[in-house]
């Protein structure tokens, strides 16, 4: 007991005046916790959100939806589901699709995406509407609301006559706020909200169209929603009608933020490790200012325990306010969040302290500071007494290996595998994320030792003496290279990886700015208005790419099984076990015909059908070659050689998988999944799209609106707005993950000025006896600026490496994208972080040029 | 009483064995106030560490009050220190975070005693009673060495070691701590062991034992 009573007392005197020293190594720790509170804290939020509002989102209990119009069958499963329940529950149709909408007045079109209303959808939820009421006023006449955006757009206001197809509509008012409508869906096009039985007239749903059949059910309370959904989603499927409960979508929304929220976590975690980094360097700075009262402890009777405990009290104490600053650190953060990100998300989080972010980060803290400190403080057992009367001669004080380092070592790791999987949710996330850092550090430590060697053997010893004296100190006694690259390389290493990942991930998304490229798409073109569409552009004096077939079309029967049979059995596995696409199955296809391939796609397996229709060597096949895009074929789990039969507008058309293709998606032109020979397609029903190029802003709106006056069927898209609108987008994302960057640079920051504090007192007195003994300023920063020059360079070089490979890793692995290592991104990182090392060693000298050798000799007495 | 027999101290200077001491045997009395003296590099310091238990002999052995060090542990050997043993540096190495009272009290707490009393009084007799709120920073050399020299006693121990006290000092300062470490000596009847290569301050001892490259060459009693 008397031991613990002075370690409390000691380490109370003790902290008073250590706090402004170490007052990095809470700095290191709070940043990194208050990464992590502020992210899983939010997603605690978003998560309740959605656990609120999952009602509001969906506006109705149940829903069912199919990408075509119900069949029969499907209707009078809806009757008698909405009927399941006593009293019947309410019934609403929503029919969704794009379409030209066209104000005279003004002479504006614009792509819409229109929603025919039937019935009280939304069911649970309050649209606001400007002026106020409309919505429920929606269904009096032959009216529309709009997005506040299509009235900006097309200049047009509230009493405007708006054109859908055939059909003119009075607007009555614009739609301030859609439950559940988020930011990313305005690419698509404002939202216009009609009577659904005025749809009919307007002939927009002809043949070829695409739209959403939706079906929304509000059950009376205490509804058992799993057992209704159960009872009827079989057939439903069958169908090809998706029947979801409030319940489903809310888990599945949940989980999908959950995961979000865990990748995110794992940056923040990146900044808690690097913070860790941190604290284990301001530990061996604090021990190194220590080691003399240590000693004189020791003297005096301290036994070793007595010192360990003090010290690690003393961590633990500066941990806990690393902690508690990084808690603050965290709720401030994550009350900046929804202000970044809030676009993006369909309900209205409430910023709240979450019990769970704050006692996870709690944890996180304290533990990553003693984890990371550990290693330093087991220092302090092997402070010898007689440290008192003398320096300890070098080879006397290595003793043999100490069991409590390999434990503790052991112990740091098991806390960075631990943290992993705790964060990543999952076995393989966690224990690779844990890898990765653990073959970092390995390697970044065998490049240290392997320079010293290399130093010690092969010293040029031609060089100047400056450079001599910076490059010695890499290797002499007392050097501190190993510690300083680990942590600086470290460092570089995290935020290069962060960086490349980000370029490669954005440049996907990028979008081509090429100017000779078309930048409208004009579709649903009907074979018999062709040549009218192509004389109308071809008069406005633009050129007209060859109209390109779509052939609309769905799957029968794939190797032979029925797609209802498929759909049904809901256990269907692909060769790896997982659960396959059902989504493939049911969707419709919007297929081609031709005799070649185009630009953006390439044949990776298989051959390509003559100008016959026939495939080279089996020219007796009867069934027909088509062309199958590489993901598709995975997700149907079909090769080259498997039949599939299609239903083509009522036809059934049996075909054989000729050839796999790997297709360039990004590009805004007309790729697809499948592609048939001409000969098989030719008289089927079919639609035409054609791309042109227009300049100038508004000869491409006059273009859109005489095309959509003379057939107000013809779909037309403006690429370059699209692309505006998903760069926003792309911008808020990109903001969130800058952000993330930009506190793992923080805390690395902080880690470097650490990492170099800790070479700082030797290197203080070494420069001090060359300056009694004649160094100039100037030559003492010159050596200075030696050494940190080669321990930046050595641990950015390898840092930037190991970056490479773990972005590569991360792309192919995680993000099934393409890498390239961006050379002269890394470059100036790279150049970035090594000016920064110099720099802050630099700033470390400083007080050797302010104090004059006699200062310093004294005080080191 | 300190005894040691057949005390030999190797150490290895890169690379290579150093010897410092050389076979020494010697008994200190208990109560007795000797003087260790010789040359720099004879080998002093490294005798004063052996027989505190600073460090471990490479061969031979010491023991205090019969108590074979060389059989402790190096805890055992610290609670040894903290409870008979006080010491007195040359550079006084008091802790620079603690004030003057707290640096006197550390040896009692050591031993889980707190006593800020006897701090005081024992600064007081050190004539550094109006300073005990002081960092060894605001003291002068003297002044942090009469610290030490209050901290070496508080534990009331039966050695007391002295490496070089005057060494940083002045004369006059020096002549002073000389005068409250005898006056301790005689009061209390604490043995002191005092590493000096002042001739001066070592005739104010009862024995003075000469070493010259690691091996007694001189022992005489006044």
């Amino acid at each position: 007991m008397s031991g613990s009573r002075f370690i409390f007392a000691m380490a109370r005197r003790e902290t008073r005046a250590a706090l402004r020293r170490v007052g990095l190594l809470t700095a290191s720790a709070s940043i990194g916790v208050g990464a992590l509170v502020a992210i899983n804290s939010f997603t605690e939020n978003l998560k309740h959100a959605v656990e609120q509002q999952s009602r509001v989102l969906m506006g109705a209990d149940l829903s069912v939806s199919a990408r075509q119009a119900f069949t029969p069958r499907a209707d009078s499963l809806l009757d008698s589901l909405a009927c399941a329940t006593k009293p019947c529950a309410a019934l609403s149709r929503v029919t969704s699709f794009a379409a030209m909408g066209y104000v005279r007045r003004t002479s504006g079109t614009r792509l819409v995406r229109v929603a025919a209303i039937e019935g009280g959808y939304p069911f649970y939820g309050e649209i606001k509407t400007d002026p106020s009421g409309e919505w429920a006023r929606l269904q009096d006449g032959q009216q529309a609301l709009v997005d506040p955006s299509f009235l900006t757009a097309l200049s047009a206001h509230i009493g405007d006559t708006l054109s859908l197809g055939e059909s003119r509509f009075l607007i009555a008012g614009t739609v301030l706020n859609f439950p559940g409508d988020i930011g990313v869906r305005a690419a698509l096009g404002p939202r216009v909200y009609i009577p659904a039985r005025y749809l009919t007239a307007t002939g927009l749903l002809g043949f070829g169209s695409r739209a959403q059949y939706e079906a929304f059910l509000r059950t009376p309370d205490g509804t058992d929603l799993a057992g209704v959904a159960g009872k009827y989603r079989r057939s439903l499927t069958a169908e090809r009608a998706e029947l979801r409960t409030v319940d489903e979508d809310e888990r599945d929304l949940k989980s999908s933020y959950d995961k979000l929220g865990r990748y995110l976590g794992l940056v923040a975690l990146i900044a808690v490790l690097l913070g860790g980094i941190g604290v284990g360097s301001a530990v061996q700075v604090f021990i190194r200012q220590k080691r003399e009262s240590i000693a004189v402890l020791r003297c005096m009777g301290a036994s070793t325990k007595q010192i360990f405990g003090l010290y690690l009290l003393q961590a633990l104490l500066l941990g806990l306010t690393g902690t508690a600053l990084g808690l603050l650190l965290g709720v401030g953060l994550q009350l900046a969040l929804p202000s970044l990100v809030g676009r993006l998300l369909p309900v209205d989080v409430t910023v709240a302290p979450s019990g769970k972010g704050i006692g996870l980060g709690i944890a996180v803290g304290v533990w990553v500071a003693l984890a990371f400190a550990l290693l330093p403080l087991l220092g302090v057992r092997r402070i010898a007494p007689l440290e008192v009367l003398r320096r300890p001669y070098e080879a006397a004080t290595r003793q043999g290996r100490d069991p409590w380092v390999w434990l503790a070592s052991l112990a740091l790791a098991a806390s960075v595998v631990g943290l992993a999987l705790l964060q990543a949710g999952n076995l393989r996330t966690g224990l690779w994320f844990a890898a990765g850092i653990g073959s970092a550090l390995l390697v970044l430590w065998l490049a240290a030792l392997g320079l010293i060697r290399l130093l010690r053997r092969n010293f040029p010893t031609r060089l100047r003496y400056v450079w001599r004296q910076g490059l010695a100190n890499l290797y002499r006694p007392g050097n501190q290279t190993v510690a300083v690259v680990l942590a600086l390389g470290f460092g570089g290493f995290l935020l290069c990886t962060i960086a490349l990942v980000q370029t490669n991930l954005l440049r996907d998304l990028k979008l081509d700015a090429d100017t000779s490229r078309p930048n409208l798409v004009l579709f649903d073109i009907q074979p018999d208005q062709w040549s009218g569409v192509e004389s109308i552009i071809k008069r406005a004096g633009h050129t007209v790419s060859p109209a390109v077939p779509i052939v609309p079309m769905r799957i029968l029967s794939v190797k032979g099984t029925p797609v209802a049979e498929i759909l049904e059995d809901t256990l269907r596995r692909g060769p790896k076990g997982e659960p396959l696409g059902r989504w493939a199955f049911r969707r419709e296809y919007r297929s081609t015909y031709r005799d070649s391939t185009v630009a953006s796609e390439k044949v990776i397996a298989g051959k390509w059908w003559n100008a016959d229709g026939r495939l080279p060597g089996s020219p007796t096949d009867s069934l027909v070659p088509i062309s199958v895009e590489v993901s598709l074929a995975a997700e149907l789990n079909i090769t080259i050689g498997d039949q599939m039969v299609w239903d083509i507008q009522g036809v059934p058309l049996a075909t054989r998988v000729a050839n796999l293709r790997d297709v360039s998606w990004a590009r805004f032109e007309p790729n697809f999944y499948i592609v048939f020979p001409t000969g098989a397609l030719a008289r089927a029903p079919q639609t035409l799209v054609t791309l042109t190029r227009v300049d100038a802003p508004e000869d491409l709106g006059r273009l859109q609106r005489d095309v959509v006056e003379r057939y107000p069927n013809v779909t037309s898209i403006d690429v370059s707005l699209v692309q505006r609108t998903i760069e926003r987008i792309i911008g808020t994302v990109t903001l969130a993950i800058r952000f993330m960057a930009l506190l793992s640079l923080g805390t690395g920051l902080v880690v470097l000025i650490g990492a170099l504090a800790i070479s700082r007192f030797q290197r203080l007195r070494e420069a001090v006896l060359l300056k009694t003994l004649g160094a100039s300023r100037a030559q003492v920063l010159r050596v200075a600026f030696a050494e940190y020059l080669f321990l930046g360079l050595l641990a950015t070089v390898v840092g930037t490496v190991l970056s490479i490979a773990a972005g590569w890793g991360l792309m192919k692995h995680v993000f099934d994208g393409k890498f390239r290592p961006e050379l002269p991104q890394l470059l100036a990182l790279g150049l970035g972080l090594t000016a920064l090392t110099v720099l802050v060693g630099l700033w470390n000298s400083r007080e050797v040029l302010r104090k004059t050798p006699l200062e310093v000799l004294r005080a080191e007495e | 009483m300190i005894s040691c027999r057949s005390l030999t101290k190797t150490y290895l200077s890169a690379g290579r064995p150093l010897t410092v001491l050389k076979n020494i045997s010697l008994t200190i009395e208990s109560g007795d106030f000797t003087a260790i003296v010789g040359p720099s590099g004879s080998g002093k310091t490294t005798l004063l560490g052996l027989l505190a238990g600073l460090d471990r002999p490479t061969e031979g052995e010491v023991s205090i009050d019969g108590l074979d060090l060389g059989k402790l542990t190096e805890d055992e050997r610290a609670r040894l220190r903290g409870e008979r043993i006080g010491f007195v540096f040359q550079s006084f190495h008091l802790i620079p975070t603690l004030t003057a009272r707290e640096n006197v009290q550390v040896p009692l707490e050591l031993r889980g005693v707190s006593d800020p009393a006897q701090a005081d009084e024992l600064l007081t007799r050190v004539g550094l009673g109006d300073r005990s709120h002081h960092y060894p920073a605001q003291l002068s050399g003297g002044e942090q060495q009469r610290v030490a020299i209050a901290r070496a006693f508080s534990n009331r121990p039966k050695i007391v070691f002295a490496d070089e006290p005057t060494g940083n000092l002045d004369a006059s300062t020096g002549a002073t701590v000389i005068d409250l470490l005898s006056s301790f000596n005689r009061e209390m009847g604490t043995t002191l062991v005092l590493v000096t290569h002042d001739t001066d301050l070592a005739s104010r001892a009862h024995r003075v034992i000469r070493l010259a490259d690691g091996a007694v060459v001189g022992d005489s009693v006044a």
